[in-house]
């Protein structure tokens, strides 16, 4: 026994030190794990609210922008108002029970990260609005991730610039889909990988979430083709995509809550079920 | 001043510069430099070891909250305050523990071979704990390079601001 106690005492720098490793490690794994960890995240109150002061100094260095596209986004909306033909000749496809589907909640961007290979951005809102984990959020250029954890007051999102994320997307004129993933090199561009040789492509054709998804509504904007390569090993395509978004400049987002989500997933679960 | 007072503060105010500026530098889109390694350098030799350990590790888990990076600050602010010992006797010889080293006193070759050795153990360790493949050794290489050579320069204008003049 007292052996035990004079190793420990004469180790114990070094027993400090692998308890320390110890901890590091299990927090590294798990934040390269498929969620992120659980502690060690900004949507708690300190970070938060510390993100969030510091915004509302930056916020004044970009009044003159956000005005121009708040302008620009109304401008948009005021046409489809005004322009009631195009709105019915739309809505055909638009079925009735489409427009209570989905739940948008406004929030701001606090926090953004764009220039490590797992991007994560902080909002300033959280459970208290009816955030919840795995919703989507866009705004008014297009696509932007996807909710990961949330707090009370503040949440982080999944960026689209993430290797991690994986958002289904498919080409706009012809409907075929792909995957949506991001390769950690340039912040303005993301690939779309899985896409049949079937599909005809153009330089320039637009790229929008696909059906298939149940976080994200369908036909909301993501990017254009810029570049095709042909995937030698599984002979896909693989499409260079540039975002329509700013990733580096972000302001106000809109976080969407599918209604129907709980039902479709369930539905989906028995149907898949392994029959007894 | 109490050296455990000085240590505090130096704790908030690297935390705080880091957090507040070096964070949003963003150099060609994707560098910043990280001084807060200083905060581990300038620990006083004599003092107890473990404590170091325990802050280093408080100072890498706050900056992992800030920069939502899962634990690789902690990580390699962690290893490098353990093999903080090794790197002074590599520096300035085996007799490293009977003088008062301080990095800020003045530049010589030695703190030199100190500093850039010790940023690139930690910018290495940080980055490939960020990509965390060992097919991308050579991109983690490059990263640690660009990133320790920005650093340094800004850890040497910071050491020249806080040194006092006696001049």
């Amino acid at each position: 026994m007292q052996q035990i106690i004079n190793f420990i005492i004469k180790n114990s720098h070094r027993l400090l030190f692998l308890l320390l490793l110890g901890i590091s490690f299990s927090l590294v794994i798990k934040s390269h794990s498929y969620h992120r960890s659980e502690y060690v995240n900004s949507a708690n109150a300190v970070t938060g609210a510390y993100y969030e002061k510091v915004n509302e100094v930056n916020e004044y260095f970009s009044l003159k922008q956000k005005n121009k596209d708040l302008a620009t986004e109304n401008a948009l909306l005021k046409q489809l108002l005004f322009n009631k033909k195009d709105t019915i000749l739309t809505s055909k496809t638009l079925f009735r029970n489409d427009l209570n589907n989905y739940n948008v909640v406004v929030s701001k961007v606090v926090k953004n990260s764009f220039n490590t290979r797992e991007n994560y951005i902080t909002i300033n809102s959280g459970t208290n609005s009816g955030i919840e984990v795995d919703m989507g959020v866009v705004n008014d250029r297009g696509v932007i991730g996807i909710i990961e954890k949330t707090s009370a007051n503040f949440s982080t999102i999944q960026s689209v610039l993430n290797t991690k994320s994986k958002i289904n997307a498919k080409i706009k004129n012809s409907n075929h889909f792909g995957s949506l993933i991001w390769d950690g090199t340039n912040a303005g561009f993301a690939q779309l990988i899985d896409v049949p040789r079937l599909a005809s492509l153009k330089h320039g054709d637009s790229i929008v979430t696909g059906g298939n998804s149940d976080i994200f509504p369908e036909n909301i904007p993501i990017g254009k083709i810029d570049k095709i390569f042909i995937d030698k090993k599984t002979n896909y395509y693989t499409i260079n995509i540039r975002l329509f978004n700013d990733m580096t400049a972000l302001g106000y987002v809109y976080v969407i809550e599918n209604k129907r989500k709980k039902e479709k997933r369930q539905l989906e679960t028995i149907t898949t079920a392994p029959k007894k | 001043m109490n050296n455990s007072v000085l240590n505090t503060i130096r704790f908030v105010v690297f935390l705080l510069l880091q957090i507040l500026i070096f964070n949003n530098i963003n150099l060609l889109g994707y560098l910043n430099p990280y001084p807060y390694v200083l905060f581990i350098l300038l620990y006083p030799v004599n003092s107890n070891k473990s404590i170091l350990l325990l802050t280093s590790f408080a100072m890498g888990i706050f900056l992992d909250m800030f920069c939502n990076s899962g634990g690789i600050h902690t990580m390699a602010s962690l290893i490098l305050a353990y093999i903080r010992p090794s790197l002074f006797k590599f520096a300035f010889g085996l007799s490293y523990e009977y003088q008062t080293v301080k990095i800020a006193d003045k530049i010589s070759p030695e703190r030199i071979t100190l500093l850039l050795l010790a940023i690139f153990v930690h910018h290495f360790i940080l980055f490939f704990f960020e990509y965390f493949r060992f097919d991308l050794i050579f991109t983690i290489l490059t990263r640690t390079l660009f990133g320790t050579l920005f650093t340094f320069t800004i850890c040497l204008l910071i050491i020249y601001i806080i040194k006092p003049n006696k001049r």
